[in-house]
């Protein structure tokens, strides 16, 4: 299995550690699966204009390839204006309409304030879904208070980032059991 | 009709087209080469002519994965390979071409053809061309609009007097070589949705229609709606042709068929826009309200009238070779389309 960890910001830190957090409980828990983290941080990423992922060069190839090829993208997003930031909105403007289909995807959602904790239900969701993913119900809401220079400190917090990566690795495991179900149906 | 060559007495024309796609066969990972796979296009199209198959066309897309960017120059050699099937573009991406060069090349063909040649022109679902050919995409809507005017201008008028923002103006130029009936039959391609169907009807240009696949009843508002947009703009839509076209794979048997065409149409979307087809929504294909043409020979004549009376088209455009298929697979389907399907869809829309 190949999961994919984004960190969907350029900016600050906290989405970034705790997606570091994501990934590291995701290497010990699952040392037999393949896990990636892609921080848009690193990368420059090009605006979308209407080509296909696999025309673009350099960065953008890379980080619209990697998660092409992914069975499970957990995504790591700030709160910017009660939203997703642009740089993470512009990779799904990069990929095709069904992108997520057949992937399972999940989030962890960081925030200044407890006002924004139905950000992903109103504004992620909805793409995913749209997209066509099958997205882990329930997700990690994480607040300014919850970090303490690059250190997620709140128990609470990392109790359900463990279930958060189980139940990303086992809805993978799910939805694949219902292909193969499905496919054996089909003679073709 | 007659002016667009088309005479529904004698019921539905049924065509082939091709985009030249080049993609390695998924079944056995090889590629033939580009020399290979337009030789085959060409042997392909004489082999449509002795089925009966009436219209054949090659379209152009300027990256990889495709091999006819030069289609009119393929189309030109299937002008002199054959004597009696029409020719067409399947389709000339337009935005990037000159109206005028666009024209000369066809009616080239309609000469070499003994007056068999048509246009249509697109503005490509791809933007490859775009890219390489120094084309603004910003200006995708309206290089088209103005380019298909000018187009058709050439067409009605023997000397032409023109002035537009994305070509230098014409002084009564006379653009020759002129076709052999003073003019040539030149279509609209439209995507699924209505947005350019409508425009199509307002232009009063015959309309080829894609309908890849899902319900094939979901393309009827784009039926309408041209024709409902002809008539708007004073044009009677019962002169006006429709084409429509989809994917196409017929054998002896539904199974057969669903194991002949998976791996292509599969493998073929996933090397050229990166996702493949799902396998839940192929199984539902070969039901009769399905647009995706897929299935035994009694289905695909079933599928082919139940789509003629849902949009009462004058033609049916079916693309055979899509995904690396081989030849051999080529010239079986071509060969139960000559047997079977046409006398069976002509029996029942000669009029």
């Amino acid at each position: 299995m190949k999961i994919v960890a984004l960190a969907g910001s350029i900016v600050g830190s906290k989405t970034k550690t705790a997606m570091l957090k994501t990934v590291e409980m995701l290497k010990q828990k699952y040392p037999e699966h393949e896990v990636k983290l892609l921080d848009l941080a690193e990368y420059t990423v090009e605006f979308s204009d209407g080509r296909n992922y696999f025309e673009y060069e350099g960065d953008t190839k890379y980080v619209t390839e990697t998660i092409m090829t992914a069975d499970a993208l957990i995504i790591g997003t700030p709160t910017f204006q009660a939203s997703i930031p642009a740089t993470l909105k512009n990779i799904f403007d990069l990929l095709p309409v069904n992108a997520f289909r057949d992937k399972v995807v999940s989030s962890v959602v960081t925030a200044g304030t407890a006002k924004h904790y139905l950000m992903v239900e109103q504004q992620l969701k909805p793409v995913l879904a749209y997209m066509k993913a099958h997205i882990v119900p329930t997700y990690v809401f994480i607040e300014e208070k919850d970090f303490l220079r690059k250190e997620i400190v709140n128990d609470d917090i990392l109790f359900r980032l463990e279930r958060l990566v189980e139940d990303t690795v086992l809805t993978v495991e799910a939805f694949e059991s219902i292909r193969a179900k499905k496919d054996k149906e089909y003679d073709f | 009709m007659e002016q667009y060559r088309i005479n529904p007495s004698k019921g539905m024309e049924f065509g082939l087209y091709s985009l030249g796609d080049h993609i390695p066969n998924p079944i056995t990972g090889e590629r033939i080469s580009a020399s290979q796979r337009i030789n085959e296009l060409i042997e392909a199209s004489k082999l449509a002519e002795q089925a009966g198959i009436d219209v054949f066309g090659v379209g152009e897309s300027h990256q990889t994965y495709f091999t006819t960017q030069a289609h009119t120059v393929v189309l030109g050699a299937i002008a002199q390979a054959t004597s009696k099937i029409k020719i067409t573009s399947s389709a000339t991406v337009l935005s990037v071409s000159d109206p005028v060069r666009v024209y000369e090349d066809f009616a080239t063909i309609d000469l070499i053809s003994d007056g068999r040649a048509e246009i249509v022109a697109g503005r490509g679902s791809r933007v490859g061309a775009y890219h390489l050919l120094g084309i603004n995409l910003q200006d995708y809507e309206e290089i088209f609009e103005e380019k298909l005017e000018l187009l058709k201008k050439i067409n009605e008028e023997d000397h032409v007097t023109w002035q537009g923002e994305f070509r230098a103006p014409l002084q009564n130029a006379h653009i020759l070589p002129q076709p052999k009936k003073g003019s040539i039959p030149i279509w609209r391609a439209v995507g699924g949705p209505p947005a350019s169907a409508i425009k199509a009807g307002h232009m009063g240009i015959p309309m080829m229609l894609t309908t890849l696949g899902g319900p094939a009843v979901n393309f009827k508002h784009s039926v309408d709606a041209y024709r409902e947009a002809a008539e708007q703009s004073g044009f009677d839509s019962n002169s006006l042709p429709i084409a429509t076209t989809s994917l196409f794979y017929v054998a002896d048997t539904t199974k057969e068929a669903l194991q002949g065409m998976y791996p292509h149409i599969n493998g073929g979307f996933q090397a050229i826009r990166g996702d493949g087809y799902p396998k839940q929504q192929f199984a539902q294909a070969p039901d009769t309200r399905d647009a995706l043409m897929v299935g035994s020979t009694q289905q695909i004549i079933e599928k082919i009238l139940y789509q003629n009376e849902l949009y009462d088209m004058q033609r049916f455009m079916a693309q055979i070779d899509f995904g690396g298929v081989p030849f051999e697979k080529i010239m079986k389907n071509i060969e139960i389309i000559g047997n079977d399907i046409i006398p069976a869809i002509k029996k029942y829309t000669a009029k």
